[in-house]
């Protein structure tokens, strides 16, 4: 009978020693770690948003966690302890089929984008995996007050009547609106090298206003095109009927007068009208996560391409117009 | 120390012998049919990332799979299989009939309720957050805890009756694994404790201890009495099985933090973790070792026995797999295969390879002793050949393409890019999954033939345990 009590009761008191030290205490303590500057407690619909992201199992595919690494800063600044007070379940996640979304209420504000996605990934990003979350939504003769129907594509749109969000769909895409990191005291000074992970080549790019006019990098912009522009103005520059605008034939980006371009891909843009068309969706400021030499190759990139003529612009034009709004 | 159990033959009674196949039987056809559903739900995801339409709506959404595909394979079919050859190499190797049949069958009930439960539960959207391998609403795990409990204490009072003064090896691992996981299933059901980050590290914790201090102990269990039962010989060394469970028993459950490499845990939490995986090679070397070791001189014997040739590669994917995990502990590997597909390779090559495949060495071993019926050498020879070489291509297609969605990353690609680049192995990982999927209709047949099957008493396997005809 001793050896069994050995077995049983001397090794289940070793693990429970050690389940102690290194999965409940560390619990304990961690759970206790504050608030940091800024990170608040959901709204009631956040909340019922987040419960819709659980249930539906979204973090298996997407994480909520950057990492101090060169490669996460495209998702916004390194996690810290402090973010998590009010995330309970946690969702750090462990795979990414599909990108971070810690920060994607700032990446992505567009809810128009957000619905149009959800909806169908591939309507707005053709080699999407995502599955259709359509049963979020409903097809109705028209829409009730206070509620947009969704500008689907014809392509994706029902033969009749409109496409509009259930309350769960409003609410998660409420929830995806408000993951917005707080920027903290240590994370001013990231905002420039931000855009280093961006591109892979920008370890050389320079940074800041120093930068010289050195003629646009083709590649660069269409990579960098690629991964901050083409989800709503489309690869071929022709944004959705209704939803994002078009680049391509664009009075803004054919202006031989750069200064427009120059200042919404800077600053951002709600509520425009572009050839005669009202488009009530937002468009992100890259100010914070592209660098001067970054928004030049963008812009000679949307410039040169499917047949807009627009004067290219340089590094320094973009530094000079932000300046001008410090 | 040594004690030799194939030599052991017990004196129980009839209708003691008789309820411990009972016993068997059951929890191997259970395991059987929810191996075949949760790899039906596995495939179907497989299908998913090639044409995402296919199956939409919210009960066959992705999100809603995957935990019901992991679970299913964890708590339904792999903790089903091992207690059922848990019963079965308990009782035999104490020479001792089950303390009870039914607190056994009671098991079996708990296990399937909260299998079962907990898979409808998440697919309605019911679940306690998104929280790898313990997505269950709390009130299943308690049914699976309840589960454990019973089975605990069952073996344990099979094991105070036996006829010797020595626990023979599998005992201790099999014991040692299941009250373990009594207190991984208690430390992860309570939620007063669990908040923001420190849920973090309570997941970090138990998701790397349901697998290793669960399956593995049982598995290894498992080997330690298959092995020298078919081969007739007694283990290489009993000594370095015993050094190996208690290294394993003080490595393995330091290194959860692993799973959460550059995340906000604290630094140390992370780096004690990758120091104690590498700490961990101890065990896994040592442990891996004595079964080739065991092994050594008996190729022919191998090559012969489908059995052993499962329990072969079980041990190889252990060596492998476990050795694979401890290099990707490393902060610089981390750095690339962190959050890619690697890792759903890794999982594959370590639960299905190890785990599965003991089970399988296992149950085609020990099923026919106790049921006196074996499975055709077709029907093992295509399970074991269309699982391996699905597994292969399975573990293969992922790992490459894991590492290339990696370095897509870190040469600050377009997100969209990884997801193109891994297109063709998504189709790869298909073809994989496919050949495990046809495989396991395969096994659940010679379960079948096993259990129900015609009486047969010579076939080719029986030479290596002629003398045997009950145990």
């Amino acid at each position: 009978m001793n050896k069994l009590a050995l077995i049983v009761g001397g090794s289940t008191l070793v693990y429970a020693g050690l389940a102690l030290m290194m999965g409940v205490l560390p619990g304990i303590e961690l759970s206790k770690v504050p608030a940091g500057a800024g990170v608040e407690p959901l709204t009631a619909l956040e909340a019922q948003g987040r419960e819709v992201y659980v249930a539906n199992g979204c973090s298996y595919c997407h994480t909520q966690q950057v990492r101090p690494l060169d490669e996460d800063k495209v998702f916004g600044r390194a996690s810290a302890a402090s973010d998590f007070k009010y995330q309970t379940p946690e969702l750090l996640g462990s795979e990414r089929t599909g990108p971070d979304l810690t920060n994607i209420g700032v990446r992505q504000p567009s809810s128009v984008w957000q619905y149009i996605h959800l909806y169908e990934p591939r309507a707005v990003v053709p080699e999407s995996i995502m599955p259709s979350f359509a049963w979020l939504f409903e097809v109705v003769d028209q829409a009730p007050a206070g509620v947009s129907p969704v500008p689907l594509p014809r392509a994706y749109a029902p033969a009749h009547g409109v496409v509009v969000p259930t309350r769960d769909a409003q609410a998660l895409i409420a929830y995806l609106a408000a993951l917005k990191q707080p920027t903290w005291a240590g994370s001013e000074g990231a905002a420039a090298g931000t855009a280093s992970a961006a591109t892979g080549a920008s370890s050389t790019a320079p940074v800041g206003a120093a930068a010289p006019a050195a003629g646009h990098d083709a590649a660069k912009g269409a990579s960098l095109y690629t991964a901050n522009c083409s989800a709503c103005h489309q690869a071929n520059g022709e944004g959705l009927p209704g939803a994002f605008p078009p680049l391509k034939g664009n009075d803004a980006v054919n202006d031989d007068d750069a200064t427009t371009h120059i200042h919404v891909v800077l600053h951002g843009l709600q509520a425009t009208q572009v050839g005669g068309v009202v488009y009530g969706g937002v468009m992100p400021p890259f100010a914070a996560t592209l660098n001067d030499a970054e928004v030049a190759d963008i812009i000679d990139y949307e410039r040169s391409s499917w047949g807009n003529h627009g004067k290219p612009t340089v590094a320094a034009q973009v530094a000079a117009e932000r300046a001008k709004v410090k | 120390m040594r004690m030799d159990v194939t030599a052991r033959r017990s004196d129980l009674s009839e209708q003691d012998n008789h309820a411990l196949i009972s016993v068997f039987s059951a929890y191997t056809v259970s395991a059987a049919v929810w191996l075949l559903f949760a790899t039906g739900v596995g495939i179907l995801m497989a299908f998913k990332f090639g044409a995402p339409e296919f199956g939409s709506g919210a009960w066959l959404t992705f999100g809603r799979l995957r935990p019901i595909h992991t679970n299913a394979t964890f708590y339904g079919f792999a903790s089903i299989a091992l207690v059922g050859l848990g019963y079965y190499v308990v009782a035999r190797s104490s020479g001792a009939k089950l303390y009870s049949a039914g607190l056994a069958w009671i098991g079996l009930a708990l296990f399937n309720v909260a299998a079962l439960a907990g898979t409808i539960a998440l697919d309605l959207g019911y679940n306690d957050g998104d929280l790898e391998y313990r997505e269950w609403p709390w009130w299943v795990r308690l049914i699976f805890l309840a589960a454990l409990v019973v089975t605990g204490w069952n073996l344990i009072g099979t094991v105070a009756r036996r006829s010797s003064k020595d626990i023979y090896l599998s005992n201790w691992y099999i014991l040692g694994g299941t009250l373990w996981t009594c207190i991984i299933a208690i430390v992860a059901v309570i939620p007063w404790y669990q908040y923001g980050l420190g849920q973090v590290a309570v997941s970090g914790f138990y998701m790397h201890n349901a697998v290793g201090m669960w399956f593995t102990p049982l598995a290894i269990g498992v080997v330690y009495y298959t092995l020298p039962k078919l081969l007739n010989r007694p283990i290489y060394s009993y000594t370095l099985g015993i050094f190996a469970f208690w290294t394993n028993l003080l490595f393995y459950p330091i290194i959860g933090a692993h799973h959460f490499e550059f995340s906000p845990l604290p630094w140390w939490l992370q780096t004690i973790a990758i120091v104690f995986s590498v700490a961990m090679l101890v065990p896994v070397w040592g442990g891996s070792s004595n079964f080739l070791l065991t092994m050594r001189g008996h190729t022919r014997d191998l090559i012969h026995s489908y059995p052993l040739m499962f329990i072969f590669v079980g041990v190889m994917s252990y060596l492998i797999g476990s050795t694979q995990g401890t290099l990707e502990a490393f902060r610089s590997l981390q750095q690339v295969w962190h959050l890619t597909n690697f890792t759903v390779g890794h999982s594959h090559l370590t639960m299905y390879g190890i785990i599965a495949f003991a089970i399988w060495g296992g149950i085609y071993g020990l099923l026919p002793l106790a049921t006196g019926k074996q499975a055709s050498p077709l029907g093992m020879a295509l399970h074991f050949w269309t699982a391996l070489v699905g597994c292969f291509i399975y573990v293969t297609s992922l790992s490459i393409g894991g590492t290339i969605q990696g370095l897509d990353w870190m040469h600050g690609l377009p997100f969209i890019q990884s997801v193109i680049d891994m297109q063709s192995y998504y189709v790869w990982r298909g073809v994989g999954g496919s050949l495990m999927f046809f495989s396991h209709i395969v096994f659940a047949w010679n379960v079948w033939r096993m259990c129900y099957g015609p009486e047969t008493v010579a076939a080719p396997l029986q030479s290596l345990r002629a003398e045997e005809a009950v145990a």
